[in-house]
């Protein structure tokens, strides 16, 4: 039971945490719980039809279509966050003076909420086609000891939702005079890391060089299968021992989106500072 | 979900289907997982070569190949099989698992 627990636990824990940012992000955006709950509901929906067509995406482009599939909801979850950030730099003072002044909700809020549902989508769809696969092996395999393994995907289930709204309450207690900052950062981030995970699936395809096959190895030090390893890598994108094209994703990724944010959004900082 | 976006995804997921797989001729070798027990335990394999892992699931719940020291991980259905590509590695052992059954279902390949 236990060991079912921690696997569906880690599993959940990815897209917990995605959700809890995603909440944080959007503090005081009307409509934001429709998107998000839209968002899971679609996950869901994904994922059990990614697991009804696991062999099938398996098999497709060669024999690398989960990678490839992988890699694809990966990139387009990237894209959807830096659009996200590009667009909150944009509109960010806007937003955070007429929360300041009013306390009230934002309308225009609503722009970037699509593409946050889509990723608050894609992370379940993710996390939750690997779940649903692993539990239907159990009912399967193991029926003497379904009930008990259910018990611990359902324990699983509730201490991964537990840390994302943990997640979610540590982001709130930040003032909103540095939320937006510290969101936009976590997101990028974020972004960054599914850039670096996508390569990764890449190479395993071989339609990408890795370049350089270990960068450094940590895997001593802090294992990435490890819970705090689990949650760097959603947070931060952590890997114990990355290739050299996974770094050089994760770099590019942090710096195209940093960069857009101030070609486009102007200085989220001085943003910030003039709403202080 | 929008339609715009599931459009999107499919345009990439054909832009990637049309790009050329190498198909090179890779030394194969094999691999079967059943019910948490990947047999053999160990593989053998040349150092400095590229090398394809051919993994037949032949029990009756889905398994997961995973080796965070090869940065693999890939997901197999009942009765199917994956092919991983793998490689160059430096000689050395690289321990593999099952992530659906982490206690028993342990291997090594070792590069020599």
């Amino acid at each position: 039971m236990l060991a079912t627990a921690i696997i569906v636990f880690r599993e959940v824990l990815e897209a917990a945490l995605i959700i809890g940012i995603v909440l944080a992000a959007t503090r005081g955006v009307v409509k934001r719980s429709a998107w998000v709950s839209a968002g899971v509901v679609a996950g869901l929906t994904g994922a059990a039809l990614v697991a009804l067509f696991a062999d099938v995406i398996s098999a497709a482009v060669a024999g690398a279509g989960q990678e490839v599939f992988n890699a694809s909801i990966l990139f387009f979850a990237v894209i959807m966050l830096g659009w996200h950030n590009v667009w909150m730099g944009r509109h960010g003072r806007e937003l955070a003076q007429q929360m300041n002044a009013m306390g009230q909700a934002v309308k225009e809020g609503e722009r970037p909420m699509h593409m946050l549902a889509v990723v608050v989508g894609i992370a379940v769809l993710r996390e939750g086609s690997e779940v649903v696969l692993f539990l239907y092996g159990i009912a399967t395999a193991q029926q003497d000891q379904a009930g008990q393994m259910l018990a611990g995907g359902v324990l699983g289930l509730l201490s991964g939702a537990a840390v994302g709204l943990m997640m979610y309450l540590g982001l709130l207690r930040i003032s909103s005079k540095y939320l937006f900052r510290v969101t936009s950062w976590l997101i990028t981030l974020l972004a960054a890391g599914m850039a670096a995970q996508a390569a990764g699936f890449l190479v395993q395809a071989d339609l990408l060089p890795a370049i350089v096959p270990t960068v450094w190895n940590t895997s001593e030090i802090l294992s990435q299968n490890s819970v705090p390893g689990r949650l760097l890598q959603t947070l931060i994108g952590y890997t114990d021992h990355p290739t050299g094209i996974q770094l050089l994703f994760y770099v590019v990724t942090l710096v195209s989106i940093a960069w857009l944010m101030r070609l486009y959004g102007g200085a989220p900082t001085r943003k910030t500072a003039c709403v202080a | 979900m929008n339609s715009k976006y599931l459009g999107v995804i499919m345009a990439m997921l054909s832009a990637t289907a049309a790009y050329p797989l190498q198909a090179k001729d890779l030394p194969v070798f094999n691999l079967s997982v059943k019910d948490g027990h990947f047999s053999p335990v160990q593989v053998e394999v040349p150092a400095g070569e590229k090398f394809k892992l051919v993994v037949k699931n032949e029990g009756s719940g889905t398994e997961e190949f995973e080796s965070s020291d090869l940065n693999r991980e890939k997901l197999i259905t009942p009765g199917a099989s994956v092919v991983i590509i793998i490689g160059p590695l430096k000689a050395g052992s690289y321990g593999f698992y099952g992530e659906f059954h982490p206690q028993t279902a342990r291997g090594q390949i070792i590069a020599k």
